[in-house]
């Protein structure tokens, strides 16, 4: 070995301190938003900015903005004044985990579905060209308007034993907005490999299946893991929006609505669930994060999208 | 591998032509060459002389439009699919989440050679490169001269009878450049593989081969094909780069290239 040979400076590791700084300043973020929160609800006009005929920032009346300390204190209190009610966090956790349950489940037949179509699409030119478009319109039906049909429809589902339960049409309809970033990104990941390494495979003569796999899959996980985070966090979307459009009980969804209905008597109280689904959709995003954190030799040539 | 007939010839190209249908690009027209078999034959010409087609052609990466090609005496398709050949490019075209080991092991898993036969085989073809610490590397944290030479024990593994090999310092620096030709001059020497080298450096091909095919473009065909006569592969070493017999050797060969059209894009390197 001469100077000549020595390998090029070894790939930038994360370093503990880099790694502390991310976190102190996503906490940062969160207090400044919390900040912020506070000085327009102290010194915002009590009746909101109203632009012409719409309101564009809120009243800062208790009602419609109150104080971050009780929105949080009202987590630890308990539901309803009934004896032997449990706290409010554990309701809204029991309520986030019926919910993250449905969406984990979307999430896994939209990543089944996505990735099935992206191999479709990669066997042959004329299905991705007939394929894709209709891939892309699916996303722009609005959720609101077929969740109920999708409810209808699995109602009338019934296969011996087997019986349509309502979270199936809920986990569904997250799994409809579970499948398109995981088939577009798997179709670009599947697709990714150079013209050298597929002749190169020609060359060692393999198959389809085999260049699926020594090559197309592992080429295409650094796509794949942004693309399932992306599907984690639209699963939780979904699910919860479905829960309110299908009026499935039990999620956080139905909560969500529930407590807003209360707000006038108790506005602390409505801001719990919807804390809930914020720490839905980080922890499923972050579940997500440590299954690409096992596949770390295939993210070599992480691409950022 | 099947065992081949020393006397087979390794490529037999009679007429060949392509012609790319976009366009209507005439790439090769009545390309007739033999490659014996152990010898090292460069293929060197302008941009657009077709070498890099020829070559292809010779992989089965294309087929060709009219003629013949046999490699051993049968297909180009058939010689493909029985591995008798090994292929490199400019571009290493390492699989980056594969070690080092594992990438050359990879045409090897591929055909079902067992773990402890691949183990052996990368180990025996690490050390014939001079990379055996590397084994367990990336192939990001290596430089691209001991990536190309990866590729390069990668594209021996099968222990081919014939190394097509396009351009494979081209993105090399000329000191890395010229370590790495004295080392696959030594590497052919010890495996006996005929070679079919694409270049467009003209000490580059006057240094590794038995012949040097000079081509000329619009549309490519072989202009003329020149012996070097610098001895066998084992004898060349570097005081042969100072040789007046390779200086002869590489001014036959510029007004060989000289001759057909101007040879633009050619390096005197």
């Amino acid at each position: 070995m001469t100077a000549l040979d020595a390998p090029p400076a070894l790939r930038r590791r994360r370093s503990p301190r880099v790694a502390l700084t991310r976190i102190g300043i996503g906490a940062l973020g969160i207090l400044a938003i919390a900040a912020i929160w506070e000085l327009y609800k102290a010194f915002g006009p009590a009746d909101g900015v109203v632009i012409g005929d719409s309101r564009i920032l809120p009243r800062t009346s208790d009602l419609a903005m109150p104080h971050i300390v009780d929105m949080v204190s009202r987590l630890f209190e308990p539901v309803t004044r009934a004896d032997g009610s449990p706290p409010l966090w554990l309701e809204v956790s029991g309520a986030a985990a019926v919910t993250l349950g449905i969406a984990a489940v979307g999430w896994v037949v939209g990543l089944i579905v996505g990735v099935a179509l992206a191999l479709v699409m990669v066997r042959s030119r004329l299905a991705e060209s007939s394929l894709l478009p209709w891939i892309v319109l699916s996303q722009t039906v609005p959720l609101i308007a077929f969740a109920p049909v999708v409810r209808s429809w699995g109602s009338k589902i019934e296969i011996g034993a087997f019986e349509w339960q309502d979270w199936m049409s809920v986990a569904v309809i997250a799994s409809y907005l579970a499948f398109f970033p995981v088939a577009i990104g798997a179709l670009r990941g599947l697709q990714s490999p150079d013209a050298i390494h597929t002749e190169l495979m020609r060359s060692y003569a393999a198959g389809w299946w085999a260049t699926l796999v020594k090559l197309r899959f592992p080429a295409s996980v650094p796509y794949l893991l942004p693309a399932l985070r992306l599907a984690a966090a639209n699963a939780v979307v979904g699910a919860i929006v479905a829960e309110v459009s299908t009026g499935l009980r039990g999620g956080i969804g139905r909560m969500i609505v529930q407590y807003a209905g209360q707000a006038s008597g108790d506005p602390a109280k409505s801001w719990g669930p919807i804390f809930g689904a914020i720490v839905l959709g980080l922890v499923a995003a972050g579940s997500v994060a440590l299954i690409g954190g096992t596949l770390g030799n295939y993210r070599r040539a992480e691409v950022n999208s | 591998m099947s065992p081949l007939d020393e006397t087979t010839d390794a490529v037999v190209a009679t007429g060949v032509g392509k012609v790319f249908p976009a366009g209507n690009v005439t790439a090769l027209e009545g390309v007739d060459l033999v490659v014996r078999s152990g010898e090292f034959v460069s293929l060197i010409g302008p941009s657009g002389c077709g070498k890099s087609t020829l070559l292809r052609l010779i992989a089965d990466l294309d087929a060709p439009t009219s003629g013949t090609l046999t490699v051993f005496g049968k297909s180009a398709e058939k010689a493909r699919i029985d591995q008798d050949y090994g292929i490199a490019f400019q571009q290493a075209g390492l699989l980056p989440w594969r070690t080092v080991s594992a990438n050359i092991e990879l045409p090897l898993e591929l055909h079902g050679v067992g773990k402890a036969a691949r183990k052996q085989r990368s180990a025996e073809l690490l050390s014939l490169v001079g990379l055996t610490d590397f084994a367990d590397r990336f192939p990001d944290q290596l430089s691209g001269g001991m990536q190309q030479r990866i590729a390069i024990a990668r594209a021996l593994a099968e222990q081919p009878s014939l190394l097509l090999m396009d351009e494979p310092f081209g993105a090399l620096d000329e000191m890395t450049r010229e370590r790495m030709q004295t080392e696959l001059s030594n590497i052919c020497a010890e495996t006996g593989a005929a070679v079919v080298f694409v270049t467009h450096s003209i000490p580059e091909a006057v240094f590794l081969s038995d012949r040097v095919v000079v081509m000329s473009p619009r549309p490519g065909r072989i202009e003329t094909v020149l012996s070097m006569d610098l001895g066998s592969a084992s004898e060349r070493a570097e005081s042969l780069r100072e040789d007046t017999a390779f200086f002869e050797m590489v001014t036959a060969v510029r007004e060989a290239l000289h001759q057909g059209a101007p040879a633009r894009g050619v390096d005197d390197r």
